[in-house]
C-alpha cells in the first residue's frame, strides 16, 4: 500500500514532465507507429476497394514473388553494386581530402577552400540534379568541351554504365568536403609530441602520414565504415529519382525508387510493401549490428 | 624541419594547386548555370555560354518571377518552412528537456524515440495513413509527420544536459517548476544551439519535395522544391496537367537555370551562419571518450 502511494505521489510529481513530452509521443505514434501495423499489407492481396480489414490473406507469396521476378532480383543488385561503391569512394576520397588539406598551413586558404568543398552538401539533390541534367546533357557543357578536345560525345544519364559512374561519382561531389570534418576533428586531435619525436628520428613528412596520422584515424575510420554498411541498402533514393529516365531503369533502378514506381504509380501496394518491408527489416538488422560493433570497437553510443 | 625540403616544397606548391582545382570543381557547375541565366536565350541554346553571361540580360528572372505558379509555390515554401521550423522546435525542445532530466519513465521514452530511427513502415503504409488522414493537399501534410526530429532531440537533450544542474536546484528551491525552469534557465542558456537547429531544420524544409510530390494531387500546392523538381524532371509534366504554354516558358533553359538559382539562392544566403555551425553539430555525439 505504501509503495503504491509512493510511485503514486512521484507519478504526479512528474506529471508535468510526461505532459512536455506527450505532443512528440502523439505525433511519432501516428506517423511512426501507425505505419508500421500497415506492414501487414505485405502479407495480403490488398484491394483498396476492399480496405484493410476485408483484402484476402496470401502469405509470403509477395516475398516468393519478389526473389524470382526479374526486375526485383535486378533491382536488388542494382542497389548493392551502388551503394557499395559509394561507401567505398566516400571513405576514400574524404581521407585522402582530409590528409591533403590537414597539409595546408595558411589559414586563410584552408577556410577558402573549406567554404567551397562543403557547400554543394547543402544544395538539395532536386538542385544538383537540375544543374547536372544541364551541364551533363547531349548538349550540355561537358560533353561540348569533350567534342571540341576530339573526344566522343559521352551519354552520362542515358547509357546504363555511365549512369551508374555518374551516380557515384556525383554523390563523391556532393558528400566529400563534408564527411571530410569528422577526419579533420580527428586529426586535430593528435598529439603533436609524437610528430616531434619521429621528426628527431628523422622520419620525413610521408612517413609521419603513414605511421601516425592514419593509424590516429583508424578508430574513426571503424566507426565511419560500420555505421555506412547499415546503409548498405540506401543508395540515395533523392539521387536516383532526380537523374534517372526510362533509359537506365535497368542499370539505375534502385529499392526505393522501385518501391515508389510499382506501389505509389502502379498501384501494386501489397507487393510494394513486400519489397519496402524487405529493405526495412535487413537495414534493422544491419543498423543494430553495426552500433554494436561501433561501440566495441569505437566507443561510440548515440545516447 | 620537413617543410624545409624542398620536396616538401614542391609538395606544398602541388597541394595548393590541386586543392585549388578540387574547390573550384565544386562550385563550377552553379557558376555555369548562374551565367546560363543572365545570358541571352539564343547564345543558351547555341551553347556559347561557359562561366560568364553571354548577351548579358535579367529576363529569364523577370519571366520567372512574374510567373503565378512560380510565385505561388515560392510563397507555400516559405509558410511550409516557417511553421515547419516553429513546431518542430517547439516539439524537439519540450521532448529534449524532458529526455534530460532523470525520471521514471525515462527510459522507456528513449526507447520509444530512437526505434523510430531504426525501423520504419517504409512509403507504402505511410502514404496510405496520411491519405486517411485526410491530410493531403493541406499545408499539414508537409509539417505533422517529420514534426518530431529524433536526431535533432537528441542533440538538444546533449546541449541540456550540459548545462550545470546547480542552477535547476536552485531554482527550485526557489519554488520553480519543470516549465518555469526550462523557459527561464534552460532556453537563455541555449540560444546559440537553438538558433543552429532551427536554421538546420528551415534548410531541411525548403529542400524538402519529395512530401509535396505524393501528398498534394493539385500541382498548385506544390512547394517550391517539388515544382523544380516537375520542371526539371519534365517526364512528370504529363501528371500535373500544367498548361503546355506555361510549361514551355517555364522548361526554356534559361528560365529553368533562373529557377534552380532562385530555388538555391535561400541556402546560399544561410550558408555562411550554417557553416559556422555544422562542425559543432556533427561532431557532437559522435566519438566520446
Amino acid at each position: 500500500m505504501m509503495e503504491w502511494k509512493k510511485s503514486k505521489t512521484r507519478f504526479f510529481r512528474q506529471l508535468p514532465l510526461h505532459l512536455l513530452i506527450l505532443p512528440s509521443v502523439i505525433c511519432l505514434l501516428i506517423f511512426n507507429y501507425a505505419p508500421m501495423t500497415g506492414l501487414l499489407m505485405a502479407f495480403q492481396d490488398f484491394k483498396p476497394r476492399l480496405g484493410f480489414l476485408h483484402s484476402p490473406w496470401v502469405g509470403f507469396e509477395h516475398f516468393k514473388y519478389m526473389f524470382t521476378y526479374p526486375d526485383s532480383r535486378q533491382v536488388i543488385f542494382n542497389t548493392l553494386l551502388i551503394a557499395s561503391l559509394k561507401i567505398t569512394a566516400n571513405i576514400i576520397v574524404p581521407i585522402t581530402f582530409a590528409l591533403l588539406l590537414n597539409e595546408i598551413r595558411a589559414i586563410l586558404f584552408k577556410r577558402f577552400v573549406q567554404t567551397l568543398v562543403y557547400l554543394p552538401h547543402f544544395l538539395s539533390w532536386v538542385i544538383l540534379g537540375g544543374i547536372l541534367t544541364d551541364i551533363l546533357g547531349n548538349k550540355g557543357i561537358v560533353n561540348h568541351l569533350l567534342t571540341l578536345f576530339g573526344a566522343n560525345t559521352i551519354f552520362f544519364l542515358g547509357d546504363g554504365t555511365w549512369f551508374r559512374i555518374t551516380v557515384v561519382i556525383s554523390d563523391v561531389w556532393k558528400e566529400f568536403g563534408f564527411s571530410a570534418i569528422i577526419y579533420l576533428a580527428a586529426m586535430s586531435g593528435i598529439n603533436m609530441s609524437l610528430y616531434e619525436a619521429a621528426e628527431i628520428d628523422g622520419a620525413s613528412r610521408l612517413k609521419q602520414t603513414f605511421h601516425i596520422t592514419l593509424p590516429s584515424l583508424v578508430p574513426v575510420i571503424l566507426v565511419v565504415g560500420t555505421l555506412a554498411l547499415g546503409n548498405i541498402l540506401n543508395a540515395g533514393f533523392d539521387q536516383i529519382f532526380n537523374l534517372y529516365n526510362p533509359l537506365v531503369y535497368r542499370e539505375g533502378d534502385i529499392i526505393d525508387t522501385f518501391v515508389y514506381r510499382v506501389g505509389l504509380m502502379d498501384g501494386s501496394f501489397s507487393f510494394a510493401t513486400a519489397v519496402g518491408l524487405f529493405k526495412s527489416v535487413i537495414s534493422f538488422i544491419l543498423i543494430v549490428t553495426a552500433y554494436r560493433l561501433a561501440h566495441r570497437f569505437g566507443n561510440y553510443r548515440i545516447f | 624541419m620537413y617543410h624545409k625540403t624542398i620536396g616538401y616544397r614542391w609538395f606544398t606548391v602541388t597541394n595548393t594547386l590541386l586543392l585549388t582545382v578540387i574547390s573550384i570543381l565544386c562550385i563550377l557547375p552553379l557558376v555555369h548555370v548562374a551565367a546560363v541565366s543572365f545570358s541571352s536565350s539564343s547564345a543558351a541554346t547555341a551553347n556559347q555560354v561557359f562561366f560568364w553571361p553571354v548577351g548579358f540580360t535579367a529576363e529569364a528572372y523577370s519571366r520567372t518571377l512574374t510567373n503565378p505558379l512560380f510565385l505561388r509555390s515560392l510563397v507555400l515554401s516559405m509558410e511550409r518552412t516557417l511553421s515547419g521550423t516553429l513546431l518542430s522546435m517547439a516539439l524537439t525542445v519540450t521532448a529534449a528537456y524532458t529526455l534530460s532530466r532523470s525520471f521514471y519513465g525515462r527510459g522507456f521514452y528513449s526507447w520509444f524515440f530512437v526505434f523510430t530511427m531504426l525501423f520504419n513502415g517504409g512509403l507504402i503504409p505511410t502514404y496510405m495513413l496520411v491519405t486517411q488522414l485526410h491530410l493531403t493537399n493541406t499545408l499539414w501534410v508537409l509539417i505533422l509527420p517529420s514534426a518530431v526530429n529524433v536526431f535533432n532531440t537528441i542533440l538538444m537533450m546533449q546541449f541540456f544536459r550540459a548545462i550545470p544542474k546547480e542552477l535547476e536546484e536552485a531554482a527550485s528551491i526557489d519554488g520553480a517548476g519543470y516549465l518555469r525552469s526550462l523557459i527561464t534557465i534552460y532556453l537563455p542558456l541555449s540560444l546559440p544551439s537553438l538558433a543552429t537547429l532551427s536554421l538546420f531544420s528551415m534548410v531541411w524544409h525548403w529542400n524538402s519535395w519529395f512530401d509535396g510530390l505524393i501528398y498534394m494531387t493539385d500541382y498548385r500546392k506544390y512547394p517550391l522544391a517539388t515544382f523544380l523538381q516537375t520542371i526539371i524532371q519534365g517526364g512528370d509534366m504529363r501528371n500535373t496537367n500544367i498548361d503546355p504554354g506555361q510549361l514551355q516558358i517555364l522548361s526554356e533553359r534559361t528560365v529553368r537555370s533562373a529557377q534552380i538559382l532562385i530555388g538555391a539562392l535561400p541556402i546560399l544566403l544561410v550558408y555562411p551562419f550554417l557553416q559556422r555551425f555544422f562542425v559543432q553539430g556533427l561532431t557532437m555525439g559522435a566519438v566520446k571518450e
